[in-house]
């Protein structure tokens, strides 16, 4: 199996007033083409640090992370990221225009070709109606689907994020996550999520890596690519989540919810 | 994707309803400035008329026709002229010297140091007092105003330029970056945008200072201007004691001033920072 992203013993260290910190030790991991990695721990283990990492905007004290082969060095439109804040699309575009806009400079298109992609993508994420309106006028849910549209448009080697969701109200938010599912599975694109919800991350991943805090260090990793959105609230899919929480939290059932 | 009718049809009314909440809001905005305008007029004329002494207080429609006899008879339009010419120049080569230096700034920490000292040091120190030296170095003339209004502009445009760049969201830096935009381009389709709102005071703020560093000059050294300005329109006439002339030169100094902020500033508002929801109407 080829793997598209490859993190080999990655630390990470932060500087502060008092010296540096280390925010993650010593991880690795590999993602294969089409997998659902989740990063999943407690605030502090460093999940949205490798995100970042991964992503280029912040180089690993030692350890490396290759994707397809080559190792990052730099911010590249060949890894997308979505964040978590409604403000990640330029305020000065239309929705559109958000989304053809990274085809344009990144990718190379022109103009009609990139809006009439722009135009498709947003289609898809159920958004036709409102791509000629700037982002300010849209729900939170809606910026979220359009970032998502914008960096799926531009079909990056792999689609990166930081806790997309957890800004969102819960009925917009498990209805973002069974879409995002959809699209996955007709897409099949390759994706690395942050979260620290244990719900979300058995939905949306096909594999877990556990964080302990402070720092970050791998716990262990969980297979949960035959557990969908169909199995939601089912016994197994609780046992699973009892199970993943006791390995975060320790043996107190039910402490850190 | 499953949500998109449940979700949909809320943002569209909402976005229209704002539209139509919009056209209203500017619709009756106008008639209040009108209503204002008016006003203030009728109080003029009832006190000029109460007070009976043209040479102190002319009244609203003596200043009227005096505007409008100096625009046809005298030189008013060509004092105005001049008067906007030079301001244009000053204004011009002081945005350019602004974002020189914030660019610079925004790159290297030691210019950030100078300009964020400079700004400190020039922003109080007010333009005017700067004429006479000015005059010293580069003779009675153009050159000497230009100097005086570059230096009431420069500071407080760089300032908030500087600020705009500083408090852009990390979020549209990350943007810009994952995109892999670097240099000029990211500065270009990033930084600028997204500090447009404080770009955009900074350009009013640093006319309004413009606008009136160069009347008190003309007024205090009226002839350094090769043709004769709209402040030397009012010094010339209030010392043949042409007092409804003085006050139709400080009416043409108001329009100027109202026409641009309204017809200028707010129109490039509306169809940038405030379409865009990145400032409140």
């Amino acid at each position: 199996m080829s793997s598209v992203i490859e993190a080999r013993r990655l630390s990470i260290d932060y500087d502060t007033e008092h010296g540096p910190v280390r925010a993650v030790d010593n991880v690795s991991f590999t993602v294969a083409r089409s997998e659902r990695l989740v990063l999943l721990g407690p605030s502090g283990c460093g999940k949205s640090t490798i995100l970042k990492s991964i992503a280029g905007f912040i180089r690993p004290s030692s350890g490396d992370i290759l994707v397809e082969g080559r190792a990052v060095t730099k911010p590249g439109p060949d890894r997308l990221v979505v964040f978590q804040e409604f403000d990640q699309l330029l305020p000065w575009k239309t929705v559109r225009d958000n989304v053809a806009f990274p085809l344009k400079v990144a990718r190379g298109k022109s103009g009609a070709e990139a809006r009439a992609l722009a135009e498709a993508a947003l289609a898809k994420v159920g958004l036709a109606r409102v791509i000629k309106d700037y982002p300010h006028t849209l729900s939170g849910g809606m910026k979220q689907r359009a970032a998502i549209a914008r960096a799926l448009a531009a079909s990056p080697e792999v689609l990166l994020m930081d806790e997309p969701f957890a800004a969102l109200d819960a009925l917009t938010r498990g209805t973002l996550q069974h879409d995002l599912l959809a699209l996955a599975e007709e897409l099949q694109f390759t994706l690395v999520f942050v979260t620290h919800s244990i719900d979300e991350a058995i939905l949306i991943g096909t594999r877990l890596h556990l964080l302990s805090a402070h720092p970050g260090r791998t716990i262990t990793t969980f297979d949960t690519s035959g557990i969908g959105a169909a199995q939601l609230g089912s016994p197994q899919f609780r046992a699973l989540s009892e199970e993943i929480r006791h390995t975060l939290f320790g043996r107190r059932s039910g402490a850190a919810a | 994707m499953t949500d998109h009718i449940a979700e949909a049809p809320i943002a569209a009314t909402g976005s229209s309803a704002r539209r139509l909440h919009w056209s209203a809001l500017r619709r009756s905005a106008m008639v209040r400035r009108v209503l204002v305008l008016a006003t203030l007029a009728l109080l003029w004329q009832l006190a000029a008329t109460f007070t009976a002494s043209p040479l102190l207080l002319p009244s609203f429609t003596q200043t009227m026709t005096a505007l409008w006899d100096g625009l046809l008879h005298e030189n008013l339009a060509s004092a105005t002229a001049a008067s906007l010419g030079i301001l244009i120049k000053g204004y011009l080569l002081a945005l350019l010297l602004g974002l020189i230096f914030v660019s610079l700034a925004t790159a290297n920490a030691l210019c950030r140091e100078a300009l964020i000292t400079l700004t400190a040091m020039f922003n109080p120190l007010p333009a005017i007092a700067l004429l006479p030296l000015a005059m010293l170095w580069f003779g009675l003339g153009e050159t000497s105003l230009i100097f005086v209004l570059v230096h009431s502009v420069l500071w407080p445009f760089a300032l908030a330029t500087f600020t705009g760049f500083q408090s852009v969201p990390d979020t549209h830096r990350l943007v810009g970056r994952n995109y892999g935009l670097t240099g000029a381009r990211y500065v270009g389709s990033i930084l600028i945008p997204s500090a447009l709102p404080s770009i955009l005071s900074g350009l009013k703020i640093g006319w309004a200072f413009a606008w009136r560093t160069l009347i008190a000059a003309e007024l205090v050294f009226g002839v350094s201007a090769s043709q004769g300005g709209l402040g030397w329109f009012i010094f010339r006439n209030r010392n043949e004691l042409f007092t409804d002339k003085v006050f139709a030169g400080l009416i043409m100094v108001i329009l100027i001033g109202l026409i641009v902020e309204f017809g200028l500033f707010r129109a490039i508002e509306a169809v940038t920072v405030r379409r865009w929801g990145m400032q409140r109407g």
